[in-house]
């Protein structure tokens, strides 16, 4: 598959839009009235101080919180808010600050569970084993084969992942979510606590999921040098508020930015 | 339609057919639910200082009764034997931080309570070992605790308290008051609640876990020998309380896990709720209700408030 | 130095998706089965009955139990009532039509234990842990409660209890008093051996991998499109039909009838400690864990009167509660996974003996 180019991106079709969205906890108000969009196919960053709501607002995107306010629109369909079930299904996939893999499981395992949603044979033949449900366990092997094999994490796939160190650890459960086969992949801080050879590792991984497959990505990040080489476009929160949103070079140069970051006098 | 007035009108007509039996009925739920109540406490001290939900609480009240009375038997005078039962209490304190506590330190909070189970078998088998498995008799005489009743008039009937009861309300009353003022005032009480808050942040500023955690097994141990005494007063001391004791779960289910004024509205709620529901509702379906139904309250309780009356609501964060 | 798996390789992921993929274990595996089997021909009355049918069955139980609170984490205190349903069940179903065979019945009785199970898991979407240990003691005192005060459930027996009747098959007596216990203990050992496949089938495949996920961490599973409700709900029904076949063939094919009792918290408590002795999430733990806590009380009964030391049975007992709960603290701090998980440790070693790895 060919990669988008970047006037592509600028005409192409909008997959995922949220229209003035806000959340808030208690009196806390951790998003307030932000809309944005993600294109199809492209790399989408969300970047920002702490606490700027970055993580509340992937958490809105795929359902876990339900924002007071706002719609989301995802492929066309408007709503006010998602529910896991159905961002999983309509191809949201999602990788989480603090990794959430399963610790007890192997990390072939982790990954065959990221295809549960493809997988369809019932209790009957799943208490068998044999026909069906072994052709369907077979096939849905190869493909997480072919995802284990694109992340070179072939040496510990039969590993309990909790055991495995955090730069792997993080690198299956990438792999759990592109076992989803996802058409919109959200990165919560993919590079968090890595060292510079393990960033370059995982940023080439993210090109390649972006060119590869085809997939749109939306993701998170603290390394500006990264967030600025990778992404098409980037979006910036600052206490919950969107200040900024554009290429990285518009954004770069935008005065708000620079005194979020370097904080002002308000 | 026979059916619902027995279940909607019927009832409502006894109670205040019979004002005196009512307030009977009510007075004796209030004095189970008080129990009920005391072993909850022990529950919630635990659990606010180690985050442990110890299932072992109603064993440790028998344990108590059971090393009371049988100090007791061996002819040691009650209030040496009341004395030599604290130093018992504060020795399981110690011995539960050492084996099972310190070991399991940053476990899952799911372990820890299943490592409670063990210790509440442990502690059965132990118990009977050295004291034998045959009911005994709370040695109620000796510790002067009140016999006998107060018979009070009312609406055309009559109320009838035992003073023992009476007693037990105000030793209970007073123990809730010292340990409040206790978590509340002292140094230790702070360190308590710091510990409750975050164990990592308490460690860091200089809270030695395991002593807190001592104290508060110790804690909870003198409430469980209260609780057995009182408890062994009113029947036999033996492993049959076991299965009373779970009570003290659902109790804790209304009044969330870390409230000690919720443990004790909870308890009362619950051991009112029990015996006029048993009393007014139990022949309608062949009675004993009372063996499930705080739990079905529980559970109801679980569905619709899963925080309880007093505990907290927790944000889930990723 | 027999165990090794050099030169076994895996031409297609088939083959490295089997239960048992190194040929010893499958050997191993058949050569056990094999065994079983042949016991019935020891004669011994005492093995088969008092030792062998019972452990198989509470074995069946704790694999029950341990696919709820094993695999999918969800801790259950009510395996006790849920085996009890089972049992009712059967009665019932075998006394209002005698005519079908008696097996057929003792597995049919699982549904009923799955609808129950079901029905007091509905909690379970919104609580967990011990939330839900307590809400299962509801089911647990409640189920009690009926089997008491329900005379209909035991057909108004004067002896409030279940009294199995004769029921044959091919003209072999297989329940009541007439049954061998050669009988008895191939119709055990089949069932066992048939359920546990199973179970093994469910947990290695994808319904397996759901409730791990959602065991492991419920959010993450929840946005990688798993239902938790259904995937819950699911557990808790083969997890009760384990446990309601088990009660069944409890009171039917070893106890030959059981009061309400028989069903009380004490054997909710006897089939976790089981699972947890033999290893949370581990199908090999339900029996190694089964075996033990069922042998323990039966070994400290045999065993110092061999010895020539006399003992109380009551004392036994004591010693009993003490070990086992003694067992369960030393498991849960020293090795969580159990047995099972020791029995991997000295697969390992001996898989690269004599080198130390």
């Amino acid at each position: 598959m060919r990669a988008p180019s970047q006037s592509d991106i600028a005409a192409g079709e909008v997959l995922l839009s949220v229209e003035n969205v806000s959340l808030s906890f208690g009196g806390v108000r951790a998003i307030r009235d932000v809309s944005f969009d993600i294109r199809k196919g492209e790399i989408r960053a969300i970047i920002g101080p702490n606490g700027a709501g970055k993580t509340s607002m992937l958490n809105v995107i795929n359902g876990f919180y339900t924002p007071q306010q706002g719609k989301i629109t995802f492929k066309g369909a408007t709503r006010n808010k998602m529910r896991p079930y159905d961002a999983a299904r309509g191809g949201i996939a999602r990788t989480f600050q603090n990794v959430a893999l399963f610790r007890g499981m192997t990390a072939l395992d982790n990954i065959m569970a990221g295809r549960t949603l493809r997988m369809h044979r019932g209790l009957f033949w799943q208490m068998l084993r044999f026909g069906p449900a072994m052709q369907e366990e077979v096939e849905h092997r190869r493909r997480a084969e072919e995802i284990i094999d694109f992340l070179h994490i072939e040496h510990i796939r039969k590993v309990q992942v909790g055991r495995l160190p955090y730069g792997l650890q993080k690198r299956v459960e990438l792999a759990r979510a592109l076992a989803m086969e996802p058409e919109l992949l959200l990165l919560d801080e993919p590079m968090a606590g890595m060292n510079l050879e393990e960033k370059e590792d995982m940023s080439r991984f993210i090109l390649d999921v972006n060119q590869h497959y085809g997939t749109t990505i939306a993701l998170i990040e603290h390394d500006m040098g990264v967030v600025m080489d990778l992404s098409d476009r980037v979006v910036v929160l600052d206490y919950g508020q969107k200040i900024a949103d554009g290429t990285p070079d518009e954004v770069k140069s935008n005065q708000a930015v620079i005194d979020a970051y370097l904080g002002v006098a308000h | 339609m026979d059916l619902l007035y027995k279940i909607f009108i019927d009832p409502f007509l006894q109670m205040g057919g019979a004002p005196d039996l009512l307030i009977q009925t009510l007075w004796e739920g209030l004095v189970g639910g008080m129990l009920y109540a005391l072993i909850a406490l022990g529950f919630v001290l635990i659990f606010k200082a180690s985050g442990v939900f110890n299932f072992a609480q109603g064993i440790m009240v028998v344990f108590a009764a059971l090393t009371l009375v049988g100090l007791h038997a061996t002819g040691i005078p009650a209030f040496v034997a009341l004395a030599l039962t604290v130093v018992v209490m504060f020795a399981l304190a110690w011995t539960v931080e050492r084996v099972v506590l310190r070991p399991l330190v940053n476990q899952p909070d799911i372990i820890l309570f299943m490592a409670t189970f063990g210790l509440t078998y442990f502690l059965i088998g132990f118990g009977e070992l050295i004291f034998g498995g045959d009911p005994k008799v709370m040695i109620t005489d000796e510790l002067f605790l009140p016999k006998g009743r107060i018979n009070i008039p009312a609406f055309g009937g009559v109320v009838s308290l035992q003073k023992l009861d009476i007693a037990a309300a105000i030793i209970a009353t007073t123990m809730v008051a010292v340990l409040s003022v206790f978590f509340s005032k002292t140094r230790i009480g702070r360190a308590l609640r710091a510990v409750a808050d975050s164990h990592k942040a308490a460690l860091s500023v200089g809270i030695s876990l395991e002593q807190i955690w001592v104290i508060v097994w110790f804690a909870a141990g003198l409430v469980a020998l209260v609780t057995g005494i009182m408890w062994g007063a009113r029947s036999d001391v033996s492993f049959a309380l076991e299965i009373i004791a779970l009570k003290a779960l659902p109790v804790l289910i209304l009044g969330g896990f870390t409230s000690i004024p919720g443990a004790i509205v909870g308890g009362l709620i619950i051991g009112v709720g029990e015996k006029i529901a048993e009393f007014y509702w139990g022949p309608l379906i062949g009675g004993g209700t009372d063996s499930w139904f705080a739990f079905v309250i529980a559970l109801i309780f679980l569905l619709f408030w899963p925080h309880g009356l007093f505990g907290e609501k927790i944000i889930e964060r990723i | 130095m027999f165990y090794r798996e050099v030169g076994q390789y895996k031409t297609s992921y088939s083959a490295d998706q089997a239960i048992f993929p190194i040929v010893q274990d499958r050997f191993g595996i058949a050569v056990i089965i094999l065994c079983a089997y042949a016991l019935v021909f020891s004669n011994n009355d005492f093995l088969l009955n008092a030792m062998m049918t019972p452990f198989l069955i509470f074995t069946l139980a704790a694999i029950g139990l341990n696919i709820l609170t094993g695999y999918t984490g969800l801790l259950s205190l009510g395996t006790g009532a849920f085996m009890g349903v089972g049992a009712y069940a059967c009665y019932k179903l075998t006394t209002l039509f005698p005519g079908v065979n008696i097996i057929i019945w003792i597995l049919c009785s699982g549904f009923f234990a799955a609808l129950i199970g079901v029905v007091f898991g509905l909690p379970s979407l919104r609580i967990k842990g011990f939330y839900l240990a307590i809400a299962t003691l509801a089911a647990q005192f409640f189920l009690e409660w009926c089997f008491i005060r329900i005379p209909w459930l035991y057909n108004y027996n004067t002896s409030a209890a279940i009294e199995v009747p004769t029921r044959t098959m091919f003209g072999i007596p297989v329940t009541g008093a007439t049954a061998t216990a050669e009988t008895r203990y191939l119709i055990v050992l089949t069932i066992v051996i048939v359920m546990t496949v199973i179970a093994s089938n469910i947990v290695h495949g994808r319904i397996g991998r759901m409730w791990m996920a959602v065991r492991d961490m419920d959010i993450a599973a929840e946005l990688i499109g798993i239902r938790l409700l259904p995937t819950k709900l699911l557990a808790f029904a083969v997890s009760s039909f384990y446990c309601g076949v088990a009660g069944a063939m409890l009171v039917f094919l070893w106890y030959g009838g059981a009061e309400s009792t028989v069903f009380s918290i004490n054997q909710s408590f006897f089939v976790l400690f089981m699972v947890i002795i033999g290893g949370l999430g581990s199908l090999l733990g339900s029996y190694l864990g089964a075996a033990l806590i069922f042998m323990l009380p039966i070994i400290l009964r045999l065993a110092p009167p061999y010895f020539g030391i006399p003992v109380h049975a009551a004392t036994v007992e004591h010693v009993t509660f003490m070990l086992v709960g003694g067992l369960i603290v030393f498991f849960l701090i020293v090795e969580p996974h159990g047995l099972a998980r020791l029995w991997q440790v000295a697969k390992q070693k001996l898989r690269v003996w004599p080198f130390p790895y």
